[in-house]
């Protein structure tokens, strides 16, 4: 199989890699840019951990090509804070104790941050369903639905 | 050295311990630089895969690995046949024959070989070409189809010395709790039920597979990064199956993401040092999810029956439970301690469980959050609930009425201390939620549970460095907070800010055995150990002062973080900080470090009541949780939010084993339902707020009245729901999951 | 002695007796005991046991004092998830 180059944008650095042409955006990631923050928890789409944006949509990158990255804008976990400033999610949840093993939290902050982004002011069931394809094992979810409603409202206020 | 039973318990006003400080790996997990199992990575690694068996039982007749050692690419090629021949106990040699299987293959999914390639494709293809000769056998996945005459036999002659003769052979141990005289008491009853419930098996379902790298070279010296609930685990059962020295094998362990239990054994990190080993070359393994499902341990499934007996008041006369659990294909299903824990919330005059560990062609069970016990839980908390409710009884006061408290004769044998069982009962009666109106189709349940905890070998080396900083090593993986919580135990005691201090979890070469992460043992049994360790520091501190001061050590005192002299002839010296006395450690002695290791026994019993609100839908069945608090005694919580986080995490697992969850096989012995999409965990549109109410009983077993708090909270949750579910849609489910077919069956054959 | 009180699985080896006396007065000497006086112990004394000494659950911890009139109970190993 020859591979595939691809050109494109991840987390606003230009990026350029080789790929097979069945190979994921999540192994691209994680296996040939070091990009470790996005997880694998079950590579079919279930889980959320490995969530990312392509072009501002939120995807789960194990469920995208790598070959389909080209030409398009990624947004990973890495790209999320500011130099040393921490997102307001990302500083909510560690705030609040939005996480325990935090396996699931970089792919939570990616759908999280979309949720605020496409409604800055979601109610609780609004979060909790944006969030169900995000699973979390060790919280109960509840923790984390407080730290995004807080961001969310720590952000309405800063705007 | 064991604590002794005068353990002082510090009731002073606590200035870190009980606050809400920031976790020292929050940043690293906001930001995905913690590394987790899969993160690690070497120079020059390859990637090992594992073969594993389609069918539920069959003999393997033989390996053939020629075609794919011959593939280019291909550094390595393992089987059963590859371990070292070393004589293992026989615990020991079944993870062994876990890891590969050795004649049979037991499960679906059971390894049979694994391979090491330059890349994943490679050695996909390379599985491909292994080909194994299987000789098909007849299977059984039910426990109490495996139990019955003519079933298929797992392993002939397996049980051990407890089990009758003339049972049948895939019974591996027989257990008996109990005192009294059962069929004297139910003839004192007023009404007696007998009731048989079954649940599934369910899997911890932590979000991070297993994952492992390994190097091994000629001269035995080995290492491994993987995620895991206890590296010295994993490096005595490596070294003993691969016959390396334990100091020769360095196990350093990741970010763990998630394991409840799940990763106190080992499945892959054996195979891929036997890969490294015959590569010369670091091998990482990486499971899939389906991987996961299939061949990790999942806990047992249960079927219990059930006798109670009781008085028009609500007086328990007998209590007795039959448990039969099947814990896959090996021995040590929990059921030992269902037998022991189904009765433990009550003080009855006469009680009897007996427990079955029962084989059957599934995965070997794992450890699940307090093992055993929630499915003991839900069929006696069911069976009570039903009894007060035929009675018209309140099903708190019931409780009530047989809590066991102070004094009573636990149903495992021995006599309680102080305990908070009670303490959660009146706090559920007292709290709003029991008293809030309902509406229709739904209803409200509660159910107790309890879990024993314990402490286990422990090493905390504590080091104050030159600024005045301190560093607290310790050798249990993280796993919900525990850095949060030692560094707030070692501030607490040397009376430094939390800032002051940073936890680490330091690798198998830098500190002595540690127990597994398991068992509810961290918070209590290290935070124990650090609190020892910095008490050592003091002294030293004390001592340096002293010399400063020209004074016997004897008459300084540590307090606010500084040496001060103290007594009628110390002197007046001004107070010195722990960072002055750090300044000149060099110049009294060299440097300052405080370290204890001990094996603490003393961990306190926890008791919790659950109460839960839901709605079921009387057209599909399907069953809504509409509100849920949980009761629990923490002893003392160090860290509230994580206490918390375990209260809430562990009810949600509750929930899913209750309404979702289950192991789904085919008339084929082959697991239907491999991933997260069919094994259904509890995803957040699902739940609501899980509200919590922490009780504060201390242990006297803990400087501090710490006890563990992360098991018992799935404990009630099973027979909570289904007893919620019985007063909103009048069916009683005796049968776990309680999807909505199941339930819409029992609501339309009511 | 030091009365023991063993699960009812275990009594098939002890004479049918729930209870059984050992002289004793460390938890290495209570288990040692039962072994030598009891020798159908010894299978599950190697496969581990947890000793319950006045309502605390001792693992390991030979040198642990046992008073004569402690309560002592036998458990079943325990184990954590």
């Amino acid at each position: 199989m020859s591979k595939i180059h691809v050109t494109t944008k991840i987390n606003g650095d230009p990026t350029e890699f080789l790929c097979e042409p069945d190979e994921t955006l999540l192994d691209v990631l994680r296996d040939r840019l070091g990009m470790t923050g996005s997880k694998e928890g079950c590579g079919t789409g279930d889980c959320g951990a490995c969530s990312v944006t392509v072009n501002g949509r939120l995807v789960c990158s194990c469920l995208v090509l790598g070959a389909e990255a080209d030409g398009v804008e990624v947004a990973t976990i890495e790209g999320m804070a500011d130099g040393d400033q921490l997102h307001p999610l990302q500083r909510k949840f560690i705030e609040h104790a939005a996480l325990q093993c935090g396996i699931c939290t970089p792919g939570i902050l990616v759908a999280a941050k979309s949720l605020l982004e496409t409604n800055p002011n979601p109610t609780e069931e609004e979060t909790r369903y944006w969030l169900a394809g995000n699973l979390c094992r060790c919280t109960g979810y509840d923790k984390i639905i407080r730290a995004v409603m807080e961001a969310g409202k720590e952000m309405r206020e800063a705007s | 050295m064991a604590l002794d039973s005068k353990q002082v318990l510090d009731t002073r006003e606590f200035k870190v311990v009980g606050t809400r400080v920031l976790r020292p790996d929050g940043v690293d997990k906001v930001t995905g630089k913690a590394r987790f199992g899969a993160d690690i990575t070497a120079p020059g690694m390859l990637v090992g895969l594992v073969l594993r068996s389609p069918h539920a039982h069959a003999k393997i007749k033989s390996i053939d690995t020629s075609a794919a050692e011959a593939m280019d690419g291909v550094h390595a090629v393992v089987t059963a046949a590859d371990f070292p021949n070393i004589e293992l106990d026989d615990f020991t040699a079944d993870v062994r024959d876990n890891c590969l299987a050795g004649a049979k293959a037991l499960y679906d999914g059971h390894a049979v070989a694994a391979v090491a390639a330059s890349s994943n494709h490679i050695a996909k293809k390379a599985l491909k070409a292994i080909k194994v000769d299987y000789e098909v056998l007849d299977h059984v996945t039910d426990v109490d189809e495996a139990i019955k005459p003519g079933a298929p036999v797992l392993h002939e002659g397996g049980g051990n010395e407890s089990v009758p003769e003339g049972s049948s052979p895939n019974i591996m141990a027989r257990y008996e709790f109990g005192h009294g005289d059962i069929e004297a008491g139910l003839k004192k009853a007023d009404r007696v039920l007998e009731r048989s419930y079954k649940t599934e098996a369910t899997h911890q379902g932590y979000i991070e597979p297993h994952a492992c790298l390994a190097t091994m070279g000629p001269d035995g010296q080995a290492d491994l990064w993987c995620c895991t609930q206890g590296h010295y685990m994993v490096r005595n059962t490596c070294a003993a199956i691969l016959g390396l020295d334990q100091g020769q094998l360095r196990v350093t362990a990741s970010e763990i993401g998630g394991g409840f239990g799940g990763k106190t054994t080992v499945f892959l990190e054996p195979v891929a040092m036997m890969l490294a080993k015959k590569s010369s070359r670091p091998v990482k393994m990486v499971m899939t999810r389906s991987e996961v499902l299939r061949a990790t341990g999942p806990t047992a499934s249960s079927s219990v029956d059930i006798r109670i007996g009781m008085t028009k008041d609500g007086r328990i006369t007998a209590a007795a439970a039959e448990l039969r659990y099947q814990g896959g294909a090996y021995a040590g299903s929990p059921v030992e301690f269902g037998a022991m824990s189904a009765f433990a919330p009550y003080d009855l005059e006469n009680v009897q469980t007996i427990g079955w560990d029962v084989v059957t062609n599934r995965p070997k069970q794992a450890a699940y959050r307090a093992p055993g016990a929630p499915m003991a839980a839900f069929a006696v908390e069911s069976a009570i609930d039903e009894l007060a409710k035929g009675l018209g009884l309140d099903p708190l006061e019931v409780r009530l009425k047989n809590a066991a408290r102070e004094g009573t004769v636990a149903s495992y044998g021995p006599t309680y201390p102080a305990i908070g069982l009670e303490a959660t009962l009146r706090t559920a009666k007292d709290h709003p939620h029991w008293t809030a109106p309902l509406g229709e189709n739904q209803g409200r349940g509660v159910a107790c549970g309890f879990w024993f905890n314990f402490g286990g070998d422990t090493c905390v080396s504590l080091n104050i460095t030159p600024d005045g900083t301190v560093t607290v090593s310790e050798g249990n993986p993280d796993i919900g907070g525990s850095r949060a919580s030692m560094s707030m135990m070692a501030a607490e005691e040397l009376g430094i800010p939390y800032e002051k201090v940073r936890t680490i979890v330091a690798d198998t070469g830098s500190l002595g055995q540690n127990e597994v992460t398991d068992g509810s043992r961290v918070t209590f049994a290290v935070g124990l150990a650090t609190i020892e360790a910095a008490r050592a520091a003091k002294r030293e501190m004390c001592k340096r002062a002293a010399m400063v001061w020209g004074i016997e050590p004897e008459a300084v005192e540590w307090k606010d973080g500084a040496a001060h002299p103290a007594g009628p002839n110390a002197g007046t010296h001004p107070p010195m900080s722990l960072a002055e006395i750090a300044e000149i450690a060099s110049n009294t002695g060299g440097p300052i470090a405080g370290h204890h290791e001990a094996n603490p026994e003393g961990a306190g019993v926890s008791f919790a009541t659950h109460m839960v609100d839901t709605e079921v839908d009387p057209e599909t069945g399907a069953v809504k949780i509409l509100r849920y608090t949980v009761f629990q005694d923490a002893g003392k919580a160090v860290h509230p939010d994580y206490v918390e986080g375990q209260f809430q995490g562990g009810a949600v697992q509750g929930i899913g084993w209750a309404l979702n969850e289950e192991y789904i096989y085919g008339e084929d012995g082959v697991l239907q339902n491999a991933g997260f999409l069919d094994y259904r965990i509890p995803v957040a549109s699902d739940l609501p707020m899980i509200d919590t109410v922490i009780l504060e009983i201390p242990n006297p077993g803990h400087p501090y009245g710490v006890r563990g708090v992360g098991e018992t909270s799935i404990v009630p949750p099973l027979a909570a729901i289904a007893n919620s579910v019985s007063a909103a849609s009048g069916v009683r489910m005796t049968d776990l999951p309680m999807s909505p077919p199941k339930v819409l069956k029992a609501i339309q054959d009511q | 002695m030091v009365k023991v009180k063993i699960w009812g699985s275990l009594a098939a080896f002890t004479d049918d007796q729930r209870e059984v006396e050992v002289e004793a007065s460390t938890l290495r000497e209570l288990l040692q005991g039962l072994g030598t006086s009891y020798p159908g112990l010894k299978p599950q004394l190697e496969r581990g046991v947890s000793v319950s000494i006045d309502g605390r659950i001792y693992n390991d911890s030979w040198f642990q004092p046992i008073e004569p009139e402690s309560e002592v109970v036998l458990l079943a190993r325990l184990k954590g998830g």
